[in-house]
């Protein structure tokens, strides 16, 4: 007996106008598990990413998480309820020093009422010290000690991401949605990425991957679902979607597909 | 006596949805808030106004005043929003810098010319008055009605039924892509620009002649009105300006004659608050307005 | 000799409670400004401040603190009537909302015998003074930063850089949005109670576009880091046109021209300085 996916997509449709950006997609991610998004240019996956996490609202289906619709929620009550993200390109508050984006991303868990606050109170310093000490653990995490107090736009586009990755978790979610993580970074940084990952996966955490580095997304993740025009053509461990064919058509044209079939 | 109501309606109207055609035309294309939008019309007024005083005939000073002025948009637009839009800017920001020139313009326009009121010369109203079915309608009165259903008849063949109309509605959708396309941006939005420019201030000269009251910020009142035509109409929508406009034309004109005529000009403001609670996108916008 | 000294006092006063009451506008401004949204109803709510406050001091004998009181919550009444259905729609929306409110209020004025239509209300009475609206302004300015130093400082800014990012990072983008709003009203409306207690005499042009625009002037001058920003922009925009003549007949001239130059190449106006978003949290500092 299979225990229920912590995030479910059900009978997902996405229309803008004539064009279909995602049709009939179901998408189970259990729990403790990296499970990957992948699928050429144009598939559908930021489209999916931004409908789970509210900023688009899909013409039907249903998204539930740890067995709650979260469909009709604005992003700020998905967040509340266990869900993060990051993004494609990197929204990071450039002005806001990166301990502060990170204490921005623990929002929903920061207490401290208004007048606490006024009076700078026992609740809300407690609860500014509690914040920030677990910004900075998940900096520390991250390989980003020494870069607390600089300005988040100043940083490198590596660094970046791995505060927006940071920034993501310091919500204490339950699933990460994380876009694209490994773009535009070189050999080096993307070493220290997939070993933060590996880290988060030991911990348990459970990751919903976008990637286009295929090496990465085989290292890391338990469960592929592939897209292709808006349609899930093909689900499986790593090892059956690398050589289902028509995954590699997906990617690599028919041609191919075929001179590789024949030569196995 | 209704019958009178509704044609003043209908002329008011007329004007509402001339000056918001332009200005729906600037946000639906180029996502601009352009507010300096109704000193076109006073400065169309204006200008009509000493072309007169100088001599030209008045059937040629009116277009010719509002093609300068489409001209003078495109430079302004140069001045204050190219860079914006290279940066990528929030619209906000250009709201705000809009704003901000038009305080200058219109203070400037103020400091050089007065607060009097000015006429234009008598002998430019050479046309009389008709009257149908107990309607007594003047020669302006009749052109308005005229130019702003044909401007609306026009443009909208131009954009659903033409090349041009094609490319400014691709780019509209999608600049980028459009860009790609091989479109020159910079050439289509200077159009746009134009076209938006003449518009308004063909609107200003218009009811400039009708009213005979030309003050540099007359402009500025109609503006107003216009925000609520745009946003009632739908924000970028043609048909939706006209409709608007004529909607708040009559109802401004039955509540003058029925109510107390003070209160006609808070008629927009009160119908634009009605319809951000009901409707935001309003008649014909699109309904995806809302964020999730 | 006398006559001119009461002439210099009179100046001199009249420009004290005007530096004291741009700068509460200037913060009225800045905390829409803060998380970037645009509301240009500050003139017209402080007009409905004024106007509220001064009604019940002078038809309706009500304490000061009573006039004060509805002086900051009817504008907070309008604002909310006006703002609330656009807590989910683009800024735009709310900036072309408001830009209209100051010349509607400004018709109804002209034609309510109870406000005085265009001659105004006179005889308004002197309760308070300089030190209440700096006092008031003090208050202000200090919760603005505390508040700015706790997760509210944090949200709020992270809605001015990236309302999306910031609604998926968990801010209640809507709820901001009212509170700004309100708090830019009760703040206005305060300015303008204030105003017309100082001065005796308030009239119907005066809360208009011209004004709503030059409030906008203060805050982008001054530069929105922090909320002292605007309210340096509010005190130069104020005392330089009664130092310079010919920059007073063309105040407004030139405020246009400062939000143009700001807009577009100083954006972070001439207090650049940012006050950082974090609490008291004890820990070490570079």
């Amino acid at each position: 007996m299979t225990a229920a996916p912590l995030l479910a997509v059900e009978g997902l449709n996405v229309r803008f106008g004539g064009v279909t950006a995602i049709e009939e997609l179901d998408l189970a991610v259990a729990e403790g598990t990296v499970h990957g998004l992948i699928g050429p240019n144009g598939a559908g996956k930021t489209t999916a990413f931004n409908v789970i996490s509210g900023i688009l609202r899909p013409t039907s289906g249903s998204i539930q998480l740890a067995g709650q619709p979260i469909g009709r929620l604005p992003p700020y009550r998905r967040t509340a309820l266990g869900l993060a993200r990051t993004f494609q390109n990197i929204r990071m508050f450039q002005d806001m020093t990166v301990l502060e984006n990170v204490m921005t991303g623990r929002h929903v868990r920061t207490g401290g009422a208004v007048p606490s606050i006024l009076l700078r109170g026992g609740s809300f310093r407690h609860a500014e010290k509690e914040a920030a000490a677990k910004a900075l653990a998940l900096l520390s995490l991250a390989g980003l000690e020494g870069a607390e107090y600089r300005r988040a736009g100043d940083l490198s586009y590596g660094d970046q991401r791995r505060v927006e990755i940071a920034r993501a978790l310091a919500s204490d979610p339950k699933i990460v949605l994380m876009d694209e993580p490994a773009a535009g970074m070189n050999p080096a940084e993307t070493r220290a990425l997939t070993a933060l990952l590996q880290t988060l996966k030991t911990r348990g955490f459970t990751i919903l991957l976008v990637e286009h580095d295929m090496h990465f997304i085989m290292g890391l993740c338990d469960r592929i679902t592939v897209l292709n025009f808006g349609i899930k053509i093909a689900e499986g461990a790593p090892a059956e979607v690398r050589s289902n064919p028509q995954v590699i058509e997906a990617y690599l044209g028919a041609k191919v597909a075929h001179s590789l079939a024949g030569r196995s | 006596m209704l019958a009178q109501q509704l044609a003043n309606g209908i002329v008011a109207g007329s004007t509402y949805a001339l000056f918001a055609l332009g200005f729906t035309l600037m946000f639906g294309v180029l996502r601009v808030i352009n507010l300096t939008y109704g000193f076109y019309f006073s400065a169309g007024a204006f200008l009509a106004l000493y072309l007169t005083a100088a001599g030209a005939p008045v059937w040629f000073a009116l277009p010719l005043a509002s093609i300068l002025i489409g001209f003078g948009a495109i430079l302004l637009d140069a001045v204050l929003l190219t860079r914006l839009r290279r940066a990528r800017a929030p619209e906000l920001a250009s709201l705000m810098v809009t704003l901000g020139a038009t305080l200058f313009l219109y203070s400037a326009a103020t400091a050089i010319f007065g607060t009097d009121i000015r006429r234009f010369p008598p002998a430019v109203f050479a046309g009389g008055a008709f009257e149908i079915a107990g309607v007594r309608l003047t020669l302006s009165q009749f052109l308005i009605v005229a130019t702003a259903a044909g401007s609306v008849a026009v443009l909208l063949f131009v954009m659903q039924g033409t090349r041009i109309g094609l490319a400014i509605r691709a780019l509209a959708e999608n600049s980028d892509a459009t860009q790609l396309m091989g479109v020159n941006a910079g050439a289509v939005m200077r159009l746009v620009s134009f076209i938006s420019g003449s518009l308004g201030a063909l609107a200003g000269v218009l009811v400039g002649l009708n009213y005979n009251a030309i003050q540099p910020y007359m402009g500025e009142a109609m503006m107003l009105k216009g925000f609520a035509v745009i946003i009632l109409g739908g924000l970028g929508d043609i048909r939706g300006a006209l409709i608007a406009g004529l909607a708040v034309g009559l109802l401004e004109s039955l509540t003058a004659g029925y109510a107390a005529s003070t209160w006609k000009d808070a008629v927009g403001f009160v119908l634009l608050v009605l319809t951000l609670w009901v409707r935001p996108a309003g008649l014909f916008g699109r309904a995806s307005v809302r964020r999730a | 000799m006398p006559a001119s000294f009461d002439d210099f006092f009179f100046t001199y006063q009249a420009l004290i409670y005007g530096v004291g009451v741009n700068g509460l506008l200037a913060l009225s401004m800045y905390v829409v400004l803060a998380i970037g949204q645009l509301s240009l109803g500050q003139a017209a709510f402080m007009g409905i401040g004024a106007y509220v406050s001064a009604l019940l001091t002078v038809k309706l004998d009500a304490p000061f603190a009573v006039a004060l009181g509805a002086g900051m919550l009817a504008p907070a009444l309008a604002a909310a009537i006006i703002g609330v259905p656009t807590l989910r729609l683009s800024g735009v929306y709310l900036a072309l909302a408001t830009i209209g409110l100051g010349e509607v209020l400004r018709i109804f004025y002209l034609n309510s015998e109870t406000a005085g239509g265009a001659l105004g209300l006179p005889g308004i009475p002197q309760q308070g003074g300089a030190w209440l609206i700096y006092l008031c302004l003090a208050l202000a300015l200090f919760v603005f930063m505390a508040i700015g130093r706790s997760r509210i400082g944090r949200a709020m800014e992270a809605m001015r850089e990236d309302e999306t990012a910031a609604s998926v990072m968990g801010v209640n983008v809507p709820l901001y949005r009212f509170g700004a709003l309100v708090a830019s009203a009760v703040l206005a409306g305060l300015a303008g109670a204030l105003s017309a207690d100082v001065s005796s005499f308030i009239g119907p042009n005066e809360y208009g576009f011209d004004q709503a625009v030059t409030i906008l002037s203060y805050a982008l001058l001054g530069g929105i880091g922090s909320p002292f920003g605007p309210v340096f922009g509010a005190i130069i925009l104020t005392l330089l046109p009664e130092l310079l003549r010919p920059l007073h007949d063309f105040r407004f001239v030139v405020n246009g021209l400062i939000i143009v130059i700001a807009v577009l190449y100083m954006p972070r106006g001439l207090l650049a300085w940012r006050f950082r978003r974090i609490g008291p949290v004890g820990e070490a500092r570079p």
